[in-house]
């Protein structure tokens, strides 16, 4: 009777995950990747040998919120990844209904913005295996590829002048002290990932 | 701030909320009206192919104490730009609000815990109360029809 309900959880919590999505949360391990970059390169986390934590972001072309979030992951880059927190961007979006997400204008995006951080095509449902549901929508990993921090990269993303937190730059600050991530998940309004059907 | 929305309705056909909790009084509500909630915004390609799916419902639940609220999370200067263009062109007799609260982190999980904030995104709320939610799109009319006359 105990083993039959043993499979019976079993198959049910099973069957539960099957239709759940998938995803990390705070805690855990980050699975590595090997996506293309827009220069052609694959590129996996494990390139960044001297990397301290990693600033993973799904985020794509056509969103207007990713679209008002793209200069402020630039700066986010430009400032971070000499301290040894490289931001990684993949986007997860089909090239298909998204035309604008397409490899051609994720390159033209690259060049027009000089963005110097990884533009990367999601061809491995990557999104999916972390739990990203929108777009932008940022994985904080530590050394250890850890998950310590899963949301928006601040409060606002209308107005970058009327943001009072920034809560993925605390959520770093909190990594570089050695200290617990004291706000580790926010929400954030974005579009939906649209992945090839 | 109820002065300035209502100064704003007096113009347009949608109302403009600053503040989630200042929107939210118009569906949570001690009453057995049915309120239907979706969130969506011109920009969202799933939600504007869904958007016919409750124009139809409203029509079909005319008579019945079901009440449709359109919520566009367009950014507010997107308003007259995209948002009223988009209502005349779409022939839209809706209620129409535009939420502009930025304080996504706050407001999100006031709707639904699990949301992550993607959309599009549907509510239904009952007596002051959520009594469904759903992340992601409709399929048809008749989907969005039988979810509500589960809680009618």
């Amino acid at each position: 009777m105990k083993q039959f309900l043993f499979l019976a959880v079993l198959f049910f919590s099973m069957s539960f995950s099957g239709t759940k999505p998938m995803g990390y949360g705070v805690g855990d391990q980050a699975a590595d990747f090997k996506l293309k970059n827009v220069d052609g390169k694959m590129v996996s986390l494990s390139d960044f040998k001297d990397a301290k934590g990693y600033i993973v972001v799904f985020t794509c072309n056509h969103c207007p919120y990713a679209m008002k979030y793209e200069d402020r992951i630039i700066a986010l880059n430009a400032k971070y990844a000499p301290l040894g927190y490289p931001v990684i961007a993949i986007n997860p979006n089909d090239p298909i209904s998204n035309p604008d997400d397409n490899f051609d204008a994720m390159k033209e995006r690259v060049k027009e913005k000089s963005i110097s951080y990884p533009y990367l095509v999601d061809s491995g449902s990557i999104y999916a295996q972390y739990g990203a549901t929108r777009t932008p929508h940022v994985f904080l990993l530590d050394k250890a590829k850890v998950v310590q921090y899963i949301g928006a990269i601040d409060d606002n993303a209308m107005e970058p002048s009327s943001v009072k937190a920034k809560f993925l730059e605390e959520a770093i600050a909190d990594l570089q002290a050695g200290r617990k991530v004291k706000v580790a998940t926010t929400k954030a309004v974005g579009c939906s990932i649209k992945p090839k059907a | 701030m109820l002065f300035c929305t209502f100064f704003l309705k007096a113009q347009e056909n949608v109302v403009v909320f600053a503040k989630y909790d200042d929107m939210s009084p118009q569906f949570l509500k001690n009453n057995d009206t049915l309120y239907v909630v979706n969130f969506w915004a011109t920009w969202c390609k799933p939600c504007v192919a869904e958007l016919p799916f409750f124009l139809e419902a409203e029509q079909f639940y005319k008579s019945e104490k079901v009440k449709f609220l359109l919520v566009s999370l367009d950014f507010s200067d997107q308003l007259e730009k995209r948002v009223l263009p988009f209502i005349a062109k779409n022939n839209i007799k809706s209620t129409c609000f535009l939420l502009a609260d930025q304080d996504a982190n706050g407001w999100i999980p006031k709707v639904d815990a699990d949301w992550s904030g993607a959309i599009p995104a549907s509510a239904i709320f009952k007596n002051g109360k959520k009594v469904h939610f759903t992340e992601g799109n409709f399929e048809s009319t008749t989907d969005l029809k039988k979810l509500i006359n589960n809680h009618l």
